[in-house]
């Protein structure tokens, strides 16, 4: 844990910090937030599936919350503040509830993975249709298809005229990225990361020693969530419009090709999966030669099939095999993780 | 006499029409070592997870200490203070030796206890040499010993064994038998076996299920020497 | 006493239709255990091979009950032998997979076929009953479901065919050892599982607008379906499409076809977490 401190932390703040300078000189800063934001939602994804064990095929459910949340506590709160805490809280809130269904229940990897999956269609159908006066929140209308609209974005606590956005507001979300970052990797060192680890391994073996494997999985689960309704939140005020395509099956969808693109097992493998792809669709959607659908298809199916680990552990075993002194490399891999630890499923 | 740690009273487990376990009657002392014999079927291993709370019995109560633990999760009665081992080995195959059993001392000892608890259990057990190898990478009898590393970590009162010597070999079986000896002085132990050689060497009383219920519970001389038990069980030289 | 024959024949359609959506998918994970999340998409290209077919001047009926199945079927044949052959096992990976074959798919077909809607009409014409308008290509598609229901039945518990199959799938080594080679099994019944889902496709395309993109309605139902119906195959999809279409229709009639959708994802929900083995997994046990 000392290390943790003395060198990892100043080493991670410094790259940061690079990148975050860097980048805006190659990228525009309205693009890169979204990226940023993108690269959060992967992270979150990518913490509780690549650590955890937890299959979850509607993290985005947990986006749009956060997402609706915010708009909603916005127009009817009109400062940014506590919408944003709001914003957090209700996504977390809800995970807890369903992991709790879920894993007391003793569902396990496809059929986790169903639940999730169908969790998010609810939400996306319901919302969906709720375009008529008479689904109001306060003084929020949900607005079906249509989405809401105009509600207050990112404003200096307590000055509701003082707004962030643009440049500010770009460095404002890489922070928030860099901080969940580090605390997140904080968990992972501490106790109860490392059993979270082991419950992906094993989780008969975890139950076997006393620990409580449905309670733990149920927090972590929230904590993803947490993590997503921020970025949700983020997003809301990017965009400054919410819509049910938060909530789709095709969302879900692209939060996962982001882990396996990126390299599941790792912390920024799905963050550099998410922006990476996240990108391409911005450029690819600039042509129209080739379809960027079929393109992201085939992405996908040439990962799943050669190079299965992702690319950031790809990258790296290059990195070790070019540079690094020969020692062994850790066998279990991402395939594992995906296709279930002893005693999952 | 030392006091009642495991007690079961008239367990049953059915299975559809099954009856794997047959209102079985047990009752293990403080310090005691038992082991549980009998052919393939006999319903030592339901037996076994009746009581860790693998599966939950159909009838019948299990008493652990004087509480009530029928139907109880695995956790909670491992949370007891009882180092379970089942049958094939439960490891966290991605981690290594140190993780592995990092994790069961952590469980009831703060941090720095637990770092110096699993570094002594891994002198204790020979595990040395492959601390930091990744459990997956071991062969079957290393993986036994880690595990069994896994359920000492723990310093438990009740100790269950599953088949803990299963493919290991005659130096290992040695160490194990040391081991639980050793165990004895601060834990009550039961162990599912086949091995006889093994049994014969660390056993004192020793259960014989038969179809589900228990045949006979004496000294394992006796047992071993009795013909029902020799017709039921022992068709072979031992 | 019409209102009652209308409800019977609406409720049998949900049901029927929740059958046919999901045969395919079953026939596949119910014997590979692979979940092929491209299904939906094997469904529009039956659709759109049928509107092709059609336009080229096969008659109707041919085009959807023949033409679709084997073309579709062997698009799936060719998917298997490239793709899902390499990742036997590895059930995540194969859902991963088929995931990235529905997009590209429906990148293909929008790029042969265009994002417009295309569509034919119903080849069979609405009769009344009393005071209600009764569409006919309901109770076409009820038929086929029964058929369908009727032959798979048939297949797997009275031809060697099927014999061999159902060996396979519980223990593909073992039918290896006697002498059955697990490869051609797969090959066939993914064949099979694919042309069900081009047939399921191109009858239903007729009730719909079909894009690239009408996939995506049906294989969140049918993976629904498929999982909740729990290991016995057929039985299995009996009973949760039963059980589903029920549900659905029910609450489309008290409340509105929004509801009914989402009564039946609620209700698939409440099943598997008190059902988590499927309704199979408990009840109905052994059955084909």
């Amino acid at each position: 844990m000392a290390s943790f401190w003395a060198k990892e932390v100043p080493a991670t703040i410094l790259v940061a910090a690079l990148l975050m300078w860097v980048m805006p000189m190659m990228i525009g800063t309205y693009t890169l937030t979204v990226l940023v934001i993108y690269g959060m939602l992967g992270f979150s994804l990518g913490l509780i599936w690549g650590f955890g064990g937890i299959l979850c095929f509607g993290q985005a459910a947990f986006f749009g919350l956060g997402a609706y949340t915010y708009a909603i506590a916005a127009i009817n709160i009109g400062d940014s503040t506590i919408p944003m805490l709001l914003a957090v809280l209700v996504p977390a809130v809800f995970a807890a509830l369903l992991g709790a269904m879920m894993f007391y229940g003793r569902l396990t990897d496809v059929y986790l993975g169903v639940i999730t999956l169908v969790v998010t269609l609810i939400l996306f159908k319901f919302i969906n249709s709720t375009a008529g006066p008479e689904y109001v929140i306060g003084k929020a209308r949900l607005g079906g298809f249509n989405g809401i609209p105009g509600f207050q974005t990112l404003n200096v606590p307590g000055q509701p005229n003082d707004y962030i956005y643009g440049d500010p507001y770009y460095y404002f979300c890489a922070i928030l990225l860099l901080i969940v970052y580090l605390l997140v990797s904080w968990l992972l060192k501490s106790s109860f990361g490392r059993v979270a680890v082991g419950i992906r391994e094993n989780e008969v073996r975890v139950a076997l020693m006393g620990y409580d494997v449905r309670a733990r999985k149920t927090v972590l689960f929230a904590a993803g969530a947490a993590i997503a309704g921020l970025a949700g939140a983020l997003f809301a005020n990017w965009g400054e419009i919410v819509t049910p395509n938060l909530f789709s099956l095709g969302q879900s969808a692209e939060i996962i090709i982001w882990c396996i693109v990126g390299g599941l097992g790792t912390r920024i493998g799905p963050i550099v999966g998410a922006a990476g792809l996240a990108y391409l669709k911005f450029l690819l959607g600039q042509q129209s030669m080739i379809d960027n659908t079929l393109l992201t298809g085939i992405i996908l199916v040439l990962f799943v099939l050669f190079l299965p680990k992702g690319l950031v552990p790809a990258i790296a075993s290059l990195w070790r095999i070019s540079f690094g002194r020969r020692r062994k490399l850790p066998r279990h891999g991402a395939r594992r993780i995906r296709n279930g630890g002893v005693g999952n499923g | 006499m030392a006091e009642v740690v495991l007690e079961t009273v008239g367990l049953t487990m059915r299975f559809g029409g099954v009856v794997a376990s047959d209102n079985v009657d047990f009752k293990l002392r403080a310090g005691e070592l038992r082991c549980l014999i009998g052919p393939n079927g006999a319903g030592k291993s339901t037996f076994f997870k009746c009581v860790t709370g693998l599966l939950t019995p159909t009838g019948g109560q299990v008493f652990m200490r004087g509480h009530e633990t029928t139907g109880w999760n695995p956790h909670q009665v491992a949370a007891l203070g009882v180092g379970i081992k089942t049958q094939v080995p439960n490891l966290m195959d991605g981690l290594d030796v140190f993780e592995n059993i990092w994790m069961a001392a952590r469980r009831f000892l703060p941090m720095q206890d637990a770092m110096r608890k699993t570094t002594e259990v891994i002198e204790r057990l020979a595990l040395g040499p492959i601390a930091r190898t990744e459990l997956g990478r071991l062969a079957h009898g290393e993986r036994q010993r880690v595990e069994l590393g896994l359920v000492v970590a723990g310093d438990p009162w009740l100790v269950l064994l599953d088949e803990p010597a299963a493919g290991m070999s005659a130096d290992d079986v040695e160490r194990m038998s040391d081991i639980i000896r050793e165990m004895t002085r601060t834990a009550a132990v039961v162990i599912v076996e086949h091995d006889m050689q093994f049994i014969r060497s660390i056993a004192n009383t020793v259960t014989v299920f038969h179809q589900g219920a228990v045949l006979m519970e004496d000294h394992v001389d006796r047992v071993m020497a009795d013909l029902t038990v020799r017709n039921v069980y022992l068709g072979k030289k031992a | 006493m019409d209102l009652v024959f209308v409800i019977i024949v609406e409720m049998l359609y949900a049901v029927a239709s929740l059958v046919l959506i999901s045969a395919g998918l079953a026939i596949v994970f119910g014997m590979m255990k692979i979940i092929n999340l491209a299904h939906g998409e094997f469904m529009m290209l039956g659709g759109y091979v049928t509107i092709t077919a059609v336009s080229l001047g096969a008659n109707v009926f041919i085009a959807m009950l023949i033409i679709a199945p084997v073309i579709v079927g062997l698009i799936g044949l060719v998917v298997e032998r490239l793709v899902i052959r390499h990742l036997y096992g590895r059930l995540v990976d194969t859902m991963l997979a088929t995931w990235g074959l529905s997009l590209f798919f429906i990148g293909l077909a929008t790029t042969i076929f265009g994002n417009t809607t295309t569509g034919i009409s119903t080849p069979i014409s609405g009769f009344t009953v009393g005071d209600y308008q009764v569409n006919g290509y309901n109770f076409f598609i009820i038929l086929i479901a029964i058929v369908l229901l009727g032959l798979m039945y048939a297949v797997l518990k009275g031809t060697r065919l099927g014999l061999i199959a159902r060996g396979a799938m519980q223990l593909p080594d073992m039918a290896a050892a006697l002498g059955y080679s697990p490869e051609r099994i797969y090959m066939a019944t993914f064949f099979c599982g694919s042309a069900l889902s081009g047939l399921a496709g191109a009858i239903l395309a007729p009730l719909v607008g079909l894009v690239p993109t009408s996939g995506g309605a049906y294989i969140a139902k049918a993976f629904i379906t498929v999982i909740a119906g729990g290991p016995s195959l057929i039985t299995g999809l009996m009973a949760s499409s039963g059980l589903f279409g029920l549900i659905n229709q029910i609450f489309t009639f008290a409340v509105s076809p929004v509801m009914g959708e989402v009564a039946l994802l609620v209700a698939a929900v409440v099943l598997l977490r008190l059902l988590p083995q499927g309704v199979t997994g408990k009840f109905f046990r052994g059955r084909m």
